[in-house]
Order: C-alpha cells, then structure tokens, then sequence
C-alpha cells in the first residue's frame, strides 16, 4: 500500500510558519504523510531529511527573499545523491519575475499568497504518480 | 549491483528505498527483507515510550548526542545510530504529520545517524507494523544502536518491549497520582525509567512515586536466580540536558547485562516469535478471507450488525469455510 510521503522544510531564516503548517495539516487530510522538519533549515538538511524519509514531494516554505539562492542549491543537492525525481515545490513570496527561471531549473510548481490548499493537493497528486517508483 | 549489496555496502539512498518498500509491503521489499536477514542480530534495538508530550524526541536527540560521543565496547569508535520514530496516522483521512524531526535538528550532519520518520498506518500498539522489519534493515546496514521512539503511548501500548532489547519509559511531573504508577502496563515494561522534565516543579515527587512502585515489584518477583537487572529511576531534563550522561550510561550498562546474563538471546528468541505471530496472523487472515471469500464475509457481518447470529456463530461459520 504506497503513500505520498512529502518533507515539508523551511529553509532559511525567516520565523513564520503558520503557512507551512496549514500545507502540511491539508497534506495531511488528504491522505499523505507529512515529515514536519521545521524552522531554519539549510539546504542541505532539507537533502539530506529528503534522502532519509525517502519522500516523492519536497514542499518548501520561503518568505525571506532568499528563495533564488536557496532553492537552487537544494535541486543540486537532490540531484548530486539521485533524487532528481523527487518534485520541489515552492510556496511563499516569490515575485513573478523568478518563477519562470526557478521552474526551468526544475521546480514542478510555486504557489503563492492565497493559493487553495486542494490545488496543492491536486499538484502533489499528479506529480507522483502512485506506481512511481522514482 | 542489487539493493540488497547496496545496502550492506553502507548506500543510505538505497537503504531509505528499501524502507519504502517494506512499509509499503511490495514483493521487492519482502524480498530484500530475506536476503537481509543473515546480516542482522548484531544491533543493539532500544526502545522509547512514554505519554504524548513527556519530551521522547528532545531525550533522543539529547542521548545520541551523548551515545555518538562514547563507545558501547571499550576501544570501539561510536556506535553508528538510526532512529525510527513512530507518530500517529489519522484514523480518517490515513495521512499523518511526522514530527519527530523538528526536535532532533542537532542530529543533522552528521553521517553517523539516520533518522526515518514512520506513521503507525493503523496499528494500535505503539509500533507501526514495519517497524521490526525497519530494524532488521538498519542492523543490516551496520546500524550498531537503533533507537525505536513509539506514538505517546498511554497504558497499554507495549508492543515496543518485544520489540527491543532495552526499553525506556519516560515520564513527566504532574501526570498521574501513586495509583498510576501501580497500574499494570506501560511502567512495568521500563528497563530504565525516566523522569523528565526534572527542572520542573513536581520532578521530586514523581520520581519518589516511581521508585516505590517499581521497589514494591521487585520485592513480588524475587525468584532466587542470578541478581536480576534492578530498573533504575532517572530524573533527566533534556531541554537543558541534565542526566543524560546517566542515562547513556545505563544504556550501555543495561547491553552489558543483558550480555552477561544471556537475556539478550532470551529477548531475541521474544521478539522472533512476536514477529512472527503477527506476520502469521496477517497471512492467516488473507487465507481465511481468501478461502471463505470477501462477499460470504460481508454477508455473515449484516447478519452480526442485525443480530441474526452472534459473533462467536459468525466465527464458526467463517472457519467453516465455503461450503457451510
């Protein structure tokens, strides 16, 4: 009986999480299994926690402005130890001139202010395909 | 290369896929579970209960902290440590948030422990039902220590005794009178009892309640053999980190003495047959479902819900098989 496990990280410095967790409680309510890290994490705690948990989705929260330079540092990471078919999501406050070229280095989807949690949902679900075995 | 030489070969990416399959219960993962099972029996499992919110993921963090820095042998580097830590699914929706990470983030980095977060997918005891086979894996990948921490556990979720060699019970102040820690249940599965949270007011007290409990027990199962392992009552708080050194000493102290004493091959013959009554139980149930077929037993349950016959009747019938 496979389950979409999905890392729900925040990288970087900013305190608020309130976002991520009402992701992660939606996540959670629609039938997956959510690994919580929590606050600051650097990207390469969000690689490594991937790596363990062995997850089909990483969802990361970032409201710093920081999103052009970590986001790319975690793709180079999940992709230097073989995850390169885990699907990155990114949700928070990133302006609409960095969502073509965080997409193009791989990110499945951004979601930002206002965003339904059941199209995030929807997205996760048709980004891991349940027999996909990575 | 397989994914079972991946393994032994220490490749964490493959050991955390393997894990995937075994939880998800796919032929792939029963097979690496076989051709696994020579290379284990050397890790040391330990396992960690209590009730929700005594503090099971900071004391973890805290004593593998303390354990990666000593030796369970004299002479021997670290001991290479993986915890599994189990947390509640959701009884509607099957999803779960696994929280376990948030408080072990002084863990990350380091390359000697792996942490995998584990929902209990509806099992009741404590455990999820992978969890021993999770073990089997990680000793397999020369995991020396594998800590176990269960869901918050009340008074009878006690699965995790069978399923380690050493467990630990972790209480808080201000959770129960004299009469709790006399019920049967959690406290008497304790090799080490842990009071924590001792900067809070109350620690004392509870720590008094507990040693007389478990003095009252020692006294009732004397049995006259080789001095028995005497539970020790610990008082940690692992926020600040006071006790914990005690506390890895006594785990150690508690390998050695099951060592000694050969309750470590008694504890493994247990925890053989535990796995394999519920492994059984679950193939039996398959068969049985199989052989009566699912529509007779939808059928035999209207006739339960109506009261047309009783549920002990309704057994029978179902080991009757088809044709009754």
């Amino acid at each position: 009986m496979k389950k979409i496990r999905v890392l729900i990280a925040k990288p970087g410095l900013d305190g608020h999480d309130r976002g991520a967790m009402v992701v992660a409680r939606a996540l959670r309510d629609a039938g997956m299994e959510v690994i919580y890290t929590g606050l600051r994490q650097t990207p390469e705690m969000v690689a490594e926690s991937a790596l363990q948990e062995d997850v089909d989705a990483v969802g990361l929260s970032i409201l710093s402005g920081a999103h052009m330079a970590l986001v790319p540092r975690i793709l180079e990471l999940l992709r230097e130890q073989g995850q390169e078919g885990v699907a990155v999501l990114v949700g928070g406050i990133i302006p609409d001139d960095d969502v073509q070229p965080l997409k193009s280095l791989g990110v499945t989807a951004i979601f930002g202010p206002g965003t339904r949690t059941n199209e995030i949902v929807d997205v996760i679900q048709q980004a891991t395909s349940p027999n996909d075995d990575h | 290369m397989t994914i079972t030489e991946r393994i032994l070969e220490g490749d964490r990416l493959a050991l955390a896929r393997a894990l995937t399959q075994i939880e998800n219960q796919s032929p792939q993962g029963v097979d690496i579970l076989d051709e696994l099972y020579p290379h284990t029996g050397k890790a040391h499992i330990l396992g960690i209960t209590g009730p929700p919110g005594t503090g099971k993921s900071t004391l973890v963090n805290r004593l593998v902290l303390q354990l990666r820095q000593q030796s369970l042998d004299p002479g021997q580097p670290p001991p290479r440590i993986a915890v599994v830590a189990v947390d509640p699914s959701s009884p509607f929706s099957g999803g779960a948030i696994l929280g376990d990470r948030i408080r072990m983030r002084d863990l990350a980095g380091d390359r000697g422990v792996f942490i995998r977060s584990m929902a209990s997918r509806g099992a009741l005891g404590g455990l999820a039902r992978a969890t021993g086979a999770f073990t089997q894996v990680l000793d397999a990948a020369g995991f020396d220590l594998i800590l176990i921490e269960t869901v918050g556990a009340g008074q009878a979720e006690v699965d995790v005794a069978s399923a380690a060699h050493t467990t630990i019970v972790i209480d808080a102040p201000g959770l129960g009178d004299d009469v709790q820690a006399n019920k049967a249940g959690i406290l008497e599965i304790a090799d080490i009892l842990v009071v924590n949270k001792s900067d809070l007011p109350g620690a004392e007290r509870t720590l008094h309640t507990l040693e007389l409990a478990l003095h009252m027990a020692q006294v009732s199962f004397q049995d006259g053999g080789l001095a028995p392992w005497e539970t020790p009552v610990l008082a940690t708080s692992a926020l600040e980190g006071d006790g914990i050194g005690d506390l890895a000493a006594k785990v150690i102290a508690h390998r050695q003495y099951l060592i000694d004493s050969g309750e470590w091959k008694a504890r493994q013959h247990v925890r053989a047959q535990m796995e394999l009554r519920q492994e059984l139980l679950a193939a039996l149930w398959v068969d049985l479902l199989e052989r009566a077929g699912e529509d007779r037993f939808e059928l035999i349950v209207d006739e339960v819900a109506e009261r047309r016959i009783s549920p002990q009747q309704a057994i029978e019938r179902m080991l009757e098989g088809p044709q009754g």
